[in-house]
């Protein structure tokens, strides 16, 4: 309460003196100029590059042309971008909503009053998988899915059954909810911990079952969390580049998600204008989706 | 303010020594030059990126000394696919770096001529590069490679050709003969299925598919399609869904729509060329049509990387027959691609006339039969293939049987966007499409690219 108070009455006599705004002015300057030169200059240009018929080699890479909206009316006319966007869906909704939220949770809820070593060596096993670097699980994966001489082959007895290749996205959706439910799993731990225990006991005493006590009592408490924790996941799910390591959007584009297609068409293929008008697309959705999620988040707060 | 007056000045501080680090740091006399290839000590083109270090390296800077000029020379090495080092090398020149001796794919040329990224030599390092003495010793075929619209662009390094390889181990165990010659597509078929009736794994294997890239043109599409008489470009115009093509796609068909004969997930990995190596080395595939490379660097008893001890005896070869006897190109029997890197001063390159004389260097005979002392392979000289190539068996029918009836790739800026076109219609009869969908939409990209249907011959 007392730090509360304090506050706006520093900020007052900051003012008061005259140099609030050019003092706020300087100290956000630095962090301004970065976001200027490293987010916004760079997405701008992006948009612009959209536009041209800009390649990486050949006559277009030295003198780009203006194209106008060339690039993403060929991009909306194109299968491909289509198959990708509809695989990313698949991705998103397969591995972020489905996998990591319910198993991030579920994981939380079972160990949320446990103590002790077991508590300790699972979560360390779950948030190993999070915090080691995408490329290195991704060979650990390959090696592990191998269809000869793979782990998973071995211990199923299935030797020779080509997990990449005859099932591309269900093997990039297990992969990447086993990466990220550490991350889902350690937020519904924290904010399972705001759910006043009293709460749950005074529902325990009424006679009410685990699923109506999740439901009447823990789910309108971490509500926040659990939107909060979906927007991030999709976005960074929708975003995930990590599957071009597991299957290059291979065979057959049946796992071109969409990050991978647009490094697929821009520098593989060397197209960097239509990969930027592709990507302005995929930026363009990111909002949509961000704001449709920030609104559900508004709402129900 | 003065906080973060301080935190700007750290800044800037911090981004002058950064700066200051790539420069170099000794004297102002000394020539800095840089050379690379995709070629890595104890990985990819590991005798290459050897001799370089070892022996190019020093000799050139003791050639240099001797004429009063201290010249240091560096190596940057890189190991990864063809495609991923195309892509750095581009985004390099594009920004006016990369290193001063520069190695790149033939077929590269035409687009990075195009885009500015290499420039003619003689516009690069002077008059003078038109007058070494390399050049008489270097075929007219071989000079093409690295010559784009009538000038010279780069120092062609060699060239190569495409046969059938065989494992005469499994040949003999299907009661095939170890001097194997298949004289058409269906005598390849029949040798696949004894070998499969003999228990082989897998008897055929030949590149298709988009993860292998240009190999799966080279070593794959192209050849076959040369073989049923059909040129990717001739007479002005592309070809598109023609028979040819068709019956190129057709083979492929027969070879991975179920038959048994290729593996079709071999060709749909991302490592699978790599793996089909290996698979061939271990005994398991019985053909497989590769170029002069897979006996060079692959199976080579020494360094290769996937090595067999035995390759002199087990490993057979065999030209690549036309469909039928007389329908390939121009009438031949017998087909086969040819290609070949170049070596290129980077325009950007401070001290161009040094770099040229170290391209030049590396390709002086002393250079080359030093370079081939372990590893043989084509050079491009006449003088030094006549000394080395003695001693190879495969390398001796390579250039005695195979580059008299061998074709090249149209050298036009566009052609390696045809050839994804194409590497994409193998990937989808792999998976399972009708070949003549596939040619089909293999046309429809090609006029997208060539600028429409005029420029297309179906």
């Amino acid at each position: 309460m007392a730090r509360a108070t304090s506050r706006p009455r520093a900020r007052y006599s900051a003012d008061a003196a005259g140099l609030g705004a050019p003092r706020a002015a300087a100290f956000i300057a630095p962090a301004m100029a970065l976001i200027a030169v490293f987010l916004v200059f760079p997405a701008l240009w992006v948009i612009y590059l959209g536009l041209t018929n800009y390649r990486l080699t050949g006559a277009a890479a030295a003198e780009p042309q203006f194209v106008g909206l060339d690039n993403f009316v060929k991009a909306v006319a194109d299968g491909g971008f289509w198959n990708s966007a509809w695989l990313t869906v698949q991705f998103v909704l397969g591995s972020a909503v489905i996998g990591q939220v319910v198993l991030g949770f579920t994981i939380a809820w079972l160990l949320r009053d446990r103590q002790g070593p077991l508590k300790r060596v699972v979560e360390g096993l779950v948030i190993l998988a999070w915090i080691l670097p995408g490329a290195v699980v991704s060979f650990l994966w390959i090696a592990l899915l191998d269809r000869d001489g793979g782990t998973l082959n071995a211990l199923l007895g299935i030797p020779g059954f080509p997990w990449l290749l005859d099932h591309p996205m269900l093997s990039i959706i297990i992969f990447n909810t086993w990466r990220g439910t550490a991350f889902s799993m350690m937020l519904y731990g924290a904010a399972l911990g705001n759910v006043p225990p009293s709460h749950l006991e005074s529902a325990r005493l009424a006679g009410a079952s685990g699923w109506q006590q999740l439901r009447d009592v823990v789910f309108p408490h971490i509500r926040g969390h659990i939107l909060t924790n979906l927007l991030l996941i999709s976005l960074w799910t929708f975003n995930d580049f990590t599957p071009f390591l597991l299957t290059a959007g291979g065979p057959d584009h049946k796992s071109e998600v969409l990050a991978v297609h647009v490094y697929n068409v821009a520098l593989r293929g060397g197209e960097l204008g239509f990969g930027a008008a592709v990507s302005t697309i995929i930026l363009l959705i990111n909002l949509v989706v961000a704001v449709f999620y920030l609104r559900l988040l508004r709402r129900r707060s | 303010m003065k906080r973060s007056i301080g935190a700007v000045a750290v800044l800037a501080v911090t981004g002058m020594a950064l700066t200051a680090c790539g420069q170099s740091s000794s004297d102002a006399d000394t020539i800095e030059l840089t050379i690379t290839q995709n070629a890595i000590a104890g990985g990819k083109n590991a005798a290459a990126a050897d001799h370089i270090a070892n022996w190019v390296i020093p000799k050139f800077e003791a050639a240099q000394k001797a004429k009063g000029k201290t010249v240091k020379v560096k190596f940057v090495p890189s190991g990864v696919d063809d495609e991923q080092y195309k892509t750095k090398l581009s985004l390099d020149l594009k920004s006016k770096k990369g290193a001063d001796v520069i190695d790149i794919d033939g077929i590269w040329a035409g687009e990075f001529a195009e885009a500015g990224y290499i420039k003619p030599l003689s516009e690069v390092a002077g008059a003078e590069t038109d007058s070494w003495e390399g050049w008489s010793q270097i075929p007219e075929a071989v000079q093409g490679l690295a010559t784009y619209n009538g000038k010279k662009y780069a120092l062609p390094i060699g060239t190569d050709g495409r046969v059938l390889y065989f494992n005469k181990t499994l040949f003999q165990k299907a009661g095939l003969p170890a001097d194997w010659q298949p004289k058409s597509w269906q005598e390849i078929i029949d040798a696949g299925n004894k070998l499969k009736t003999a228990g082989v794994p897998t008897p055929i294997q030949i590149n298709a598919g988009t993860a292998m890239g240009e190999a799966t043109s080279m070593q794959g599409v192209l050849p076959l399609l040369a073989g049923a008489g059909g040129e990717i470009y001739k007479d002005g115009k592309w070809t598109g869904a023609a028979q040819p093509l068709k019956d190129a796609l057709g083979l492929y068909q027969q070879i991975y729509g179920g038959s048994g004969l290729g593996d079709p997930k071999l060709q749909q990995e991302a490592k699978g060329r790599d793996k089909s190596f290996a698979e061939f080395a271990d005994g398991k595939i019985g053909i497989l049509m590769e170029g002069d490379y897979f006996w060079r660097g692959v199976v080579n008893p020494t360094d290769g990387v996937a090595k067999m001890a035995d390759r002199d005896q087990v490993v057979g070869f065999a030209m690549i027959p036309a469909i039928q006897p007389g329908k390939g190109i121009r009438g031949q029997d017998f087909v086969s691609m040819s290609g070949g890197a170049l070596r290129t001063v980077n325009p950007n390159s401070k001290h161009p006339k040094e770099a040229f004389e170290l391209a030049a260097f590396t390709l002086s005979p002393e250079a080359l039969k030093e370079e081939t002392k372990q590893n043989v392979r084509i050079t491009p000289r006449t003088d030094v293939n006549k000394e080395i190539l003695t001693g190879d068996p495969l390398l001796m029918f390579i250039s005695e049987k195979v580059l008299p009836l061998t074709a090249y790739r149209p050298p036009l800026a566009v052609y390696p966007q045809v050839s994804a076109a194409l590497q994409e219609a193998t990937a989808q009869v792999v998976s399972g499409k009708a070949p003549d969908q596939a040619a089909a939409d293999y046309q429809a990209k090609l006029e997208g690219l060539v600028g429409g249907a005029g420029n297309v011959a179906s």
